[in-house]
């Protein structure tokens, strides 16, 4: 499809909640997968992981890692199940998490 | 119940206080992620998917009402209203925040609670048989012996970095409900030819990624002797367990790769530089917290209780339930109630905060004050009068606790999986709620019989799928859930390791594999037989057929 994009998303946990975070363009943490950055070239991965890495330091966030994700219609939609529940929420408590707070990804767990 | 002491409420009291401050150290960036997390790890709090988890011991899985209720409180003041209760007697919250989490465990400390040594390596929550007390088959309770483990084990220096985690088992029971042979020490009280009481000691149990069922060490280890001989059992370990890798560092590998009988000559060298006459601080001690487990002042009953009776006549939905949940008490005119936490469809082993205060409120009213986790993430009001099951069922069914399938094909073991853990490779909660509605049926359950259906999300095994009657292990290929089926398996006093049937299924079609299982076991057993035994007297052909003829 033309509109696809893929890329990498910088993901952490925050340190102080243990919130789902992605990193964004500002190089402020979101708790929207959609705010990420999805980033291509060794350049820009190298850049999510120093800002990542400096933030761990910072006492920011932990946990740091790129995952692969597709930009699809504007929207990221990680390309794992794994990443897609991180951004989401537990499948089986649809009551909690990011799908009930608001700041879900537009993707389902099983939407393509 | 055991109480506290100064000693043990001044110690937790400490490391409460000591963990605030570290963690107020972490969020200050005085200590890095590094130093930080095998401290946190220390006290039960793990980084999962969403948050952080909170992993709190209840020993032996035993708790009062009071402890029930606080349980309650932090589910729903720093939770989200609900906790799930595990496969190892414990109880973990979801969605803890590292800043509270010091008040947790002051909150935990005040009601003699903790969380240490839910994590690391060293040595685990001691778990033992749910019915513990009560069961009529059991020689005597084991909990005084686990409580006495408790506090040998809990910051000995000595084993507080071994190679790898430990767990230990103990029942007191000739039929195993506490799993003893799947575990790094599976411990069973019985009687010799001299009708002295001792412990058969086993050694090298264990599920995860090499499943392997506990060598006998020892046939007939007298009471006073165990915590030595145990600490030589830790020595062998800790000198020869293996820490250049991981995946081989669990004491069952040790014992397998040298062999039970260089393993078992191994510790009986080190024990023999320990004399057994020096276990008099045992011995004390031990008689100490045995007060603290005499059993309730039990009321002259009849065997036969006349409105029990009449409520079984009366209503056909309690007479299935009580015929499924409850279980035979060793004193006449009381039982021992399950609470099952399977509902048609729900989340097996989580409980809302409303749902624990009833199970307080109840343990307080009708048994003795006091309530069991079970490793089959159930709930156990061990000492209740037969009079008062109909009452008691009558509140359970109003808190949506009364689900009639105790030990039944909807009574499913399943560990968090990938809608929580970080381990995980695939969900385990999903497939057990579709298998659920599957067999929602309760009468169909019957028919079934005694079952076992046990699902890990990955093969750390956290589900026991090894031991499942029917265990499924949560793959992934190539970014797809699948699901692997084994059969045969059991944690029983005859333990085995389930064997794989074959290719694995995607999760919706996990249930009609289950179902079409089950159907061949009803053609091919034999009046009255249970499914494990018809398995084990016809093997897996027969499944396997059946399973993949189409396919």
């Amino acid at each position: 499809m033309s509109n696809e994009e893929k890329g990498q998303v910088m993901t952490a946990n925050r340190l102080r909640d243990g919130d789902v975070v992605f990193l964004t363009r500002s190089g402020a943490w979101s708790e929207k997968i959609d705010d990420a950055v999805l980033a291509q070239e060794p350049q820009a991965l190298a850049a999510l992981e120093t800002r990542a890495a400096d933030d761990v330091k910072r006492n920011v966030v932990t946990g740091q890692y790129l995952f692969e994700a597709t930009r699809i219609g504007g929207k990221i939609r990680a390309d794992h199940i794994r990443e897609r529940i991180r951004t989401l929420g537990p499948s089986v408590r649809t009551d909690l998490g990011k799908q009930a707070d608001g700041t879900a990804g537009a993707f389902q767990l099983d939407e393509a | 119940m055991y109480r506290y002491d100064e000693f043990d409420a001044k110690f937790v009291n400490e490391r409460t206080a000591q963990f605030r401050d570290q963690a107020e150290r972490r969020l200050r960036g005085e200590l890095t992620e590094d130093e930080f997390r095998p401290l946190r790890l220390m006290n039960g709090l793990y980084l999962q998917l969403h948050a952080y988890m909170l992993r709190v011991a209840i020993p032996y899985g035993t708790l009062s009402a009071n402890q029930m209720r606080v349980l309650a409180l932090i589910a729903e003041k720093w939770d989200k209203g609900y906790g799930h209760f595990t496969t190892r007697q414990n109880i973990q919250y979801n969605w803890i925040k590292l800043e509270d989490t010091a008040d947790i465990l002051q909150a935990l400390a005040d009601v003699e609670m903790h969380a240490i040594q839910t994590s690391g390596n060293c040595i685990r929550n001691v778990t033992t048989d749910h019915w513990a007390g009560a069961a009529a088959d059991e020689l005597d309770d084991p909990r005084p012996v686990g409580e006495l483990i408790r506090q040998w084990s809990s910051l000995h220096p000595e084993f507080s970095y071994l190679p790898r985690k430990f767990k230990i088992a103990i029942t007191g029971a000739p039929h195993d409900r506490a799993a003893v042979k799947v575990h790094d020490i599976g411990l069973r009280l019985h009687k010799n030819a001299a009708g002295q009481i001792g412990w058969e000691v086993m050694v090298g149990g264990g599920q995860g990624r090499t499943p392997l069922i506990a060598v006998t060490v020892r046939d007939f280890l007298p009471q006073n002797e165990l915590i030595a001989y145990l600490e030589a059992i830790m020595r062998v370990y800790n000198l020869y367990g293996r820490r250049d890798n991981k995946y081989k560092a669990r004491i069952k590998i040790l014992v397998h790769e040298i062999g039970a009988a260089k393993f078992k000559s191994e510790v009986e060298a080190e024990y023999a530089k320990h004399p057994a006459q020096q276990t008099q601080v045992e011995e004390a001690e031990l008689a100490r917290i045995a007060k603290y487990f005499a059993a309730p002042k039990f009321e002259k009953l009849s065997r036969f209780s006349p409105a029990f009776e009449e409520a079984r006549r009366a209503d056909g939905e309690f007479s299935r339930w009580a015929r499924n949940n409850l279980a035979p008490h060793r004193v006449d005119g009381y039982t021992i109630v399950n609470i099952s936490l399977k509902p048609e469809g729900g989340i097996p082993g989580d409980a809302t905060a409303e749902q624990m205060r009833v199970m307080a409120d109840l343990a307080e009213a009708y048994s003795a004050d006091e309530l069991r986790v079970s490793h089959a993430q159930n709930i156990v009001l061990a000492h209740v009068k037969l009079e008062d099951a109909y009452a008691l069922w009558q509140k359970l069914k109003a808190a949506d606790l009364a689900a009639a399938n105790y030990g039944l094909a909807g009574d499913i073991i399943a560990c968090p999986g990938l809608d929580y853990c970080a381990l995980a490779t695939a969900r385990s909660i999903p497939v057990a709620q579709a298998i659920s509605r599957k067999f929602a049926d309760v009468k169909k359950q019957e028919e079934y019989g005694p079952l076992k259906i046990n699902i890990s999300g990955c093969i750390n095994a956290c589900g026991h799928h090894h031991v499942g009657h029917i265990g499924i292990l949560g793959l992934d290929k190539k970014g797809e859930e699948y699901y692997q089926i084994t059969l045969g398996g059991s944690s029983s006093e005859n333990a085995s390791i389930g064997t794989i049937l074959g290719p694995g299924f995607a999760a919706q079609e996990v249930p009609d594999a289950i179902e079409t299982i089950l159907n061949t076991y009803m053609k091919l057993r034999e009046r009255g037989e249970e499914f494990l035994v018809t398995y084990r007297r016809v093997g897996p052909k027969p499944f396997k057929e059946a399973l993949y003829a189409t396919a």
